[in-house]
């Protein structure tokens, strides 16, 4: 078995609204090897991104909290860590890119100033040194004129082109996990192709492991060797990105595959998955998903299934798959 | 940049040649003769008549404007009808005051303000927030001839360690503007805060923290220089409006200002004064707007003025 970089086990992240408190993750539990690409699906809302944002701890400005469980990197809990040792570690071991290139890099800052803050603090590079590093990171990103571009503002570049330079930024200290939250879903679909493409060749040359947030079920046939899926903040499924699409187990996953469009697809309608997701405060009983389940049963509605272990390492939270019924493996 | 400026300030021109004509006709419109009060109280029609002509008041508008323009472009900026000195002599003894004033209230106002607005917004909803919002809804209400009438019992009268008014050494000074100032500290505190609050919400802001980035670089480094933005655009207002002179300080503070004598001008009808003092006031006021306008693009690198 390869190496884990990242163990995520029983992770509970709440937010306080009105005094009140909202768990949105529910023991959330996966990991990641070194070297290994992990996709993270599930519908708008499951907590893909809150589950991120534990991972790098970015709760300033928001009510959102860790309440339980814990996050190894490299052996080390991140939980524990102090706020100077966890900024210590992002932008350095742990990196992140976001959705929304536009927005994501400061208008007033040029390009090479932006690139040079983290090279500078994790590095401990001069100045020049660190100029030189920023200008060879966008050459690494495929920016021509990255001399020009250095001294540029965001407002001069595509939305592509600034996607590149927050890679350039994520990557510049060379981090051992890359967490990239739907990279490319504000970019068109050949710039789309392209940065996965560049993304892909990074992870390769580097051997970095990468955790990807998509709604894009085809980006993770592409991109990943493993998946997870989740729903109302738990993780429902995790397999082998073959196996996942091979045969999906869990009932919602199913209805995520089967909601992908296929060419050649003769049925007029998408098979897309009837109902709402849940209401983070007003939660069904037993399974999440057995309101909208097509194959619920009596126990679903009472209790909650646990993670079982199937064949080929994969795990499915789903009372079907409990053959001795009422007992949960694993 | 230096060819902007210039097309600026020749865009003036036919703006503040529009504000000529239209104050003089309003200045004008209001009723009540100079020449009367020139005349004296038992001055008889004839009296009357004939201080009109010498003042050139008899002249239809035109003419009179005319004149006065004419006269403003050889550097006359005419005679008052009050006291019978040039003008530009008054002007002398009154706009520097007024300028030092006006400086004085802005910088601390501004100083203050963005301390205030800064640290009410890091710690929103905590004390240093409600503070600052108590002091800034304060200084916000309270009339400024209040402020300064406490102000005059505690430190002049009280404590002695002010003038209650003049304009000698920079102690009459300090009065005054903290009386002017109360009123835009509060106003830029509040857009401070909210504008920060604000762009601590932004995208960008979470990427300087992903990057490991200090929250205190986080917030010098990116957050204010993008809060700063609206901020500048209120003060340069303010700075505008202040230039103006304040009759209300001017009055509580004796203090020999630009305000009173503009006041003091439209109760005698001083035509040339008033009309010079606001045609000063409006080359001020675009001038600020001009200082607010290259500050912008320099905050602001989307903004590229071109000429
Ligand atoms: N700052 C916040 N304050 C309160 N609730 C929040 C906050 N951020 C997220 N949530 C809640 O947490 C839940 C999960 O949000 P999250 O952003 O992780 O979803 P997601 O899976 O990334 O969805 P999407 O695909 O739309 O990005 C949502 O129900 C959301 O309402
Ligand atoms: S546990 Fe029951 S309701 Fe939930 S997904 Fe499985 S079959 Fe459906
Ligand atoms: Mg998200």
């Amino acid at each position: 078995m390869s190496e884990k970089l990242l163990q995520v086990e029983q992770l509970q992240t709440d937010f306080t609204k009105d005094k009140r408190k909202i768990r949105i993750l529910h023991g959330v539990n996966f990991h990641i090897n070194k070297g290994e690409v992990i996709g993270l699906v599930g519908e708008s809302g499951c907590g893909k991104s809150l589950t991120s944002l534990s991972i790098m701890g970015l709760f300033k400005g928001t009510s959102g909290e860790i309440t339980g469980g814990n996050i190894r990197f490299n052996g080390q809990d991140l939980t524990s860590l102090n706020v100077n040792e966890m900024r210590k570690m992002r932008g350095k071991q742990i990196a992140m890119i976001f959705q929304e290139p536009m927005t994501s890099l400061n208008p007033v800052m040029k390009i090479g100033e932006q690139l040079m803050e983290p090279i500078r603090i994790h590095l401990n590079l001069n100045k020049k040194q660190a100029k030189e590093h920023a200008v060879s990171m966008l050459k690494k990103v495929g920016i021509a004129r990255s001399d020009e571009v250095i001294n540029e503002y965001p407002h001069q570049l595509s939305g592509g082109m600034r996607q590149r330079v927050m890679i350039a930024m994520a990557m510049s200290c060379n981090p051992n996990l890359l967490i990239a939250d739907e990279p490319t879903t504000a970019l068109d679909v050949t710039i789309q192709a392209q940065i996965l493409e560049l993304m892909k060749q990074l992870q390769q040359q580097e051997n970095m492991s990468i955790l990807l947030i998509t709604h894009d079920l085809g980006i993770v046939a592409e991109m990943c060797d493993r998946v997870v899926v989740m729903y109302a903040g738990r993780v429902v499924e995790e397999a082998d990105v073959f196996d996942l699409f091979e045969k999906p187990k869990h009932p919602y996953t199913q209805g995520l595959i089967g909601s992908v469009p296929k060419i050649g697809d003769k049925r007029d309608k998408l098979d897309s998955i009837k109902g709402n997701v849940p209401d983070p405060s007003d939660m069904p009983i037993g399974c999440k998903f057995a309101p909208r389940c097509t194959q619920v049963m009596p126990i679903c509605l009472e209790k909650e299934p646990t993670s079982m272990m199937l064949e080929n390492e994969r795990l499915c939270s789903c009372w079907l798959y409990d053959h001795e019924r009422g007992e949960t493996h694993v | 940049m230096f060819q902007y400026i210039l097309k600026r300030i020749i865009e003036m021109i036919p703006l503040l040649l529009v504000i000529s004509i239209l104050s003089f006709l309003f200045i004008h419109m209001i009723p009540g003769d100079p020449a009367r009060l020139v005349a004296g109280k038992d001055a008889t029609l004839e009296d009357v008549n004939r201080v009109s002509i010498e003042l050139g008041l008899d002249q239809p508008i035109w003419k009179q404007y005319i004149s006065f323009m004419g006269n403003l472009f050889q550097g006359d900026l005419g005679t008052s009808l009050k006291t019978g000195l040039p003008v530009s002599t008054m002007f002398a003894d009154r706009f520097m005051p007024s300028v030092y004033l006006t400086l004085l209230s802005m910088g601390w106002a501004v100083v203050i303000g963005l301390i205030i607005g800064t640290l009410s917004a890091v710690f929103k909803n905590k004390w240093p927030d409600h503070l600052g919002m108590v002091t800034a809804v304060s200084g916000i209400s309270l009339p400024g001839f209040w402020l300064g009438l406490i102000l005059i019992q505690i430190f002049s009268v009280q404590l002695g360690w002010f003038p209650t008014g003049g304009s000698e050494g920079w102690k009459s000074y300090v009065l005054p503007s903290i009386t002017l100032g109360a009123g835009i500290m509060s106003m830029l505190a509040r857009f401070t805060r909210s504008s920060l609050l604000e762009t601590l919400k932004a995208d960008f802001i979470r990427t300087g923290r992903a990057k490991g980035l200090k929250e205190s670089s986080v917030l010098t480094k990116h957050a204010l220089r993008n809060s700063l933005i609206p901020v500048v655009t209120i003060a340069g207002l303010q700075f505008g409006f202040l230039l103006g002179g304040s009759v209300v300080v001017e009055t509580v503070f004796s203090f020999p200002g630009m305000g009173r004598l503009l006041i003091d001008s439209i109760a005698f009808r001083d035509y040339p004064v008033i009309q010079s003092a606001l045609l000063l006031f409006s080359v001020e006021f675009i001038l600020v707007n001009l200082i607010v306008d290259i500050l912008y693009s320099t905050l602001n690198p989307k903004i590229q003025y071109e000429s």
